[in-house]
């Protein structure tokens, strides 16, 4: 059933470490796309994150699950190092987009921050028109030399999106007059424009009803072919749903990672099990 | 295991399995009460199994109706998930296991008529004895999760394919040495192929039940000795 134990040990570094984390390997294991080893994460004297090492295998969908403060937010937010931005967060231990360091002094957290995009968990369009939105970033980082080609960045990313034909006839209407589920796919559309690597997810769904839930997920599942995708999410069923593989942290420990299907029918772990049955003391 | 955060989620699936365990007995009683009824020509014994037949359907239409809405309302998740579809599966071999108990009961007149030596019944009556065993054991092993209890069964279903084989030389022998045994002997023949497909649907459940308990399936093929086919 599962891939040889030669073969991933050949592949990945992951399955020889010393590491808690309970792993079943992909039986056709994709490229990794982030990698990251032995990460910790301190807010002032606290430690959020124990350690925490896994592969991110490109254009899949790799969810992080786990119960309130587990750490998967914090971690998913290594990945960009959107940490950076709150007083008293260290981050040690190493984090490599594409085989390189996101954490070198030398690296442009700008530049990184527009290959690894970012969709937070409340619709957060700029309170300007929907076309500015999404030719925001483009512009910023000299992606068009002209209008005519801005304007295609913007028709194909709100293309990607699956919200052209929404908003095509009032692109400068504001963004924030869109409803929930438009306002996070012109996010998604925002993330897409400067042509990320990968697109993190913070519960993407969590404030959008089930038909703008539904519309997002059936997203997802297209971005896929193209982008790495990581989502944390809350629902067992939607990481069930749109993922392949999934990682459970609990305590800041990241308990057990493998592929969705294994997962969410028999789980290596005691703890994955209580959490996604829903027996957590 | 631990209790669902959600406490009446655990008293759904602990009624699932309260209706596994019924039918279980129920599938148990039917096939002592139809290998009874045959070997002392009991009619109205027969009869009992063949209305019992009724009740289990019912139980597995009320078992598939109280898994399928908690799969509506609890979207069951791993061993919740697998007890769950286990049960389903479980249920309708339990109802095959019911149908044909119930075979065997509507042969008891047939054979009947046909006076058939008693001393014919003898290695049924043990065969039947085999598959009884096989049935109780299966489900309390179940109920207890006994992953190496199941994996036995599963492989004990080989004594009673060794014992059919024997019940079907020994009935050709006693049709050929007088004719007239003839068609006692072919009723019986039926009621002993009926008793080795119960083993079989036993096996079955073994199998759901060995997933339910370890969330991994068991290898496809089990040894298998069937001689009829090459005797004769």
């Amino acid at each position: 059933m599962h891939m040889p134990a030669e073969k991933i040990v050949a592949q990945s570094d992951l399955y020889s470490m010393e590491s808690p984390t309970v792993r079943t390997p992909d039986e056709n294991p994709r490229p990794v796309r982030v990698s990251a080893r032995n990460v910790n994460v301190f807010y002032g004297t606290k430690q959020a994150l124990f350690d925490v090492s896994i592969d991110v295998p490109e254009k899949a969908v790799t969810a992080f699950i786990g119960p309130s403060g587990c750490g998967k937010s914090t971690f998913l937010r290594c990945l960009n190092r959107m940490n950076d931005t709150i007083e008293g967060c260290r981050v040690t231990g190493a984090i490599a987009l594409d085989g390189s360091d996101i954490y070198d002094q030398a690296l442009d957290v700008v530049e990184l921050r527009a290959r690894v995009g970012m969709v937070f968990q409340k619709p957060n369009p700029f309170p300007k028109s929907i076309y500015e939105n999404v030719s925001y970033g483009p512009r910023i980082h000299g992606l068009a030399r002209s209008r005519a080609e801005l304007d295609a960045i913007v028709e194909a990313s709100l293309q990607k999106a699956g919200l052209w034909n929404e908003v095509k006839d009032r692109l400068s209407e504001p963004g924030t007059g869109l409803s929930g589920g438009q306002q996070q796919r012109l996010c998604i559309a925002r993330a897409i424009a400067v042509s990320p690597e990968v697109i993190l997810m913070d519960e993407p769904c969590s404030a959008l009803d089930p038909i703008a839930t539904a519309r997002i997920e059936e997203l997802i599942d297209e971005l896929k072919q193209n982008y790495t995708i990581v989502i944390v999410t809350h629902s067992m069923q939607q990481a069930a749903r749109v993922s392949q593989r999934t990682a459970f942290f609990h305590l800041g420990i990241l308990v057990e990672e493998g592929p969705t299907d294994l997962i969410f029918t028999s789980p290596g772990e005691k703890r994955t099990q209580d959490y996604i049955t829903g027996r957590f003391g | 295991m631990g209790e669902h955060t959600v406490t009446s989620f655990d008293d759904e699936l602990n009624e699932i399995d309260r209706l596994i365990r019924d039918m279980g007995d129920l599938a148990g009683a039917m096939v002592a009460a139809a290998t009874r009824s045959l070997i002392e020509t009991d009619a109205p014994l027969a009869q009992r199994v063949i209305s019992d037949d009724a009740v289990m359907d019912a139980r597995q239409r009320e078992l598939d109706e109280r898994a399928i809405t908690l799969i509506a309302k609890r979207q069951p998740m791993a061993q919740d998930l697998r007890s769950v579809v286990g049960a389903i599966r479980m249920a309708a071999d339990l109802e095959r296991i019911g149908d044909l108990a119930k075979n065997i009961a509507k042969r008891v007149n047939a054979v009947g008529e046909g006076a058939t030596p008693r001393k014919l019944s003898h290695s049924i009556e043990a065969m039947a004895q085999m598959v009884m065993e096989q049935v109780a054991l299966v489900i309390s092993a179940y109920e207890a999760r006994n992953a190496e209890g199941l994996i036995t069964l599963r492989a004990d279903d080989e004594n009673i394919d060794i014992q059919y084989t024997a019940v079907f030389r020994e009935l050709l022998t006693y049709m050929m040495e007088d004719p007239r045994n003839i068609t006692g002997c072919t009723h019986l023949l039926f009621c002993a192929k009926n008793l080795e497909r119960i083993g079989d649907h036993v096996t079955n459940i073994a199998e759901n039940a060995y997933y339910i308990a370890t969330g991994r399936q068991l290898p496809l093929h089990r040894p298998k000795h069937d001689e009829t086919s090459v005797q004769g």
